[in-house]
């Protein structure tokens, strides 16, 4: 058992735990605080897997701007604990039944099939250098320079969408 | 000694962190919840991504990632706006009240 690998348990057990914190939590401010708490995990996995830029991108983006707007629209609607509605009987078990059956077939493909033995090394240090990002750079401005555009548009339409949508018509009472 | 991790390790990892998603999908009714389970699958989804990048050697798979944050905050700033507007009308959020495409 060396440094690497506690670390990884350890980082694992904690994003799996604070998952299923978000599926349990019947409050959802702490459903929002728990993904909040995987998202960091993730983050760090990121680290060890030599991309820092993505997780600073991950915390900023992800852990900043998404859950912010999250815990928004959470306090906005009032609607932190919702009341405890009829549930049709058989839909609990019969989704924990499907999960399983996925999980075993991700499972059985994972470690029966593809044999992915590889080994992923810990990063040195040459990926915290400014070259490390000047080749992220190019690739993304060079090779992916038009879906990196798109991409612009696309956050245009979704931020005219919403607004139009939220705006209240005139007249409207409320 | 070793210092290296199986690339399987972290795909395990993205596959139960992608069923717990699934799965939060399927039984919660809360459709802000539901929204956090989705999020929750595509960042397991980029999870691969950074693991098979590292894997490979090259540099797509952190691009493929940014675009996926960037889609799923596009993705994420729509829906609430929704979920919000069908407050209104509403006056809930539970689901199961969302049965009719009339407002």
């Amino acid at each position: 058992m060396n440094l690497t690998i506690i670390l990884f348990i350890i980082l694992a057990a904690v994003a799996v735990a604070s998952a299923v914190g978000l599926l349990v939590s019947r409050n959802t401010v702490y459903a929002a605080l728990y993904l909040v708490l995987n998202f960091a995990t993730v983050a760090v996995f990121y680290l060890l897997l030599g991309a820092p830029f993505i997780a600073l991108a991950q915390v900023t983006i992800y852990a900043g701007a998404i859950m912010v707007l999250f815990l928004f629209v959470i306090m906005l609607l009032g609607s932190e604990v919702l009341p405890k509605a009829k549930v049709l009987p058989w839909q609990r078990p019969l989704a924990i039944v499907l999960t399983v059956i996925l999980l075993a077939e991700a499972g059985l493909l994972l470690f029966q099939r593809l044999q992915l033995t590889v080994g992923l090394a810990n990063p040195d240090a040459s990926v915290n250098t400014t070259a490390a990002l000047q080749d992220l750079a190019n690739t993304l401005f060079n090779q992916y320079l038009l879906p990196f555009e798109v991409t612009s548009v696309l956050l245009l339409v979704a931020m005219v969408g919403v607004i139009v949508l939220t705006k209240k018509e005139k007249g409207e009472p409320g | 000694m070793d210092q290296t991790i199986p690339l399987s390790w972290y795909l395990a990892v993205s596959a139960v962190l992608f069923t717990l998603g699934a799965l939060g999908v399927l039984i919660r009714r809360n459709p802000l919840i539901i929204f956090m389970s989705i999020e929750l699958m595509l960042n397991s989804a980029n999870l691969a991504f950074v693991a098979f990048a590292r894997s490979f050697g090259v540099l797509t798979g952190q691009i493929f990632v940014f675009f996926v944050m960037t889609v799923s905050a596009a993705e994420v700033a729509v829906g609430l706006a929704l979920i919000i507007i069908i407050f209104r009308n509403k006056h809930s959020i539970d689901v199961d009240l969302m049965n009719s495409l009339k407002g």
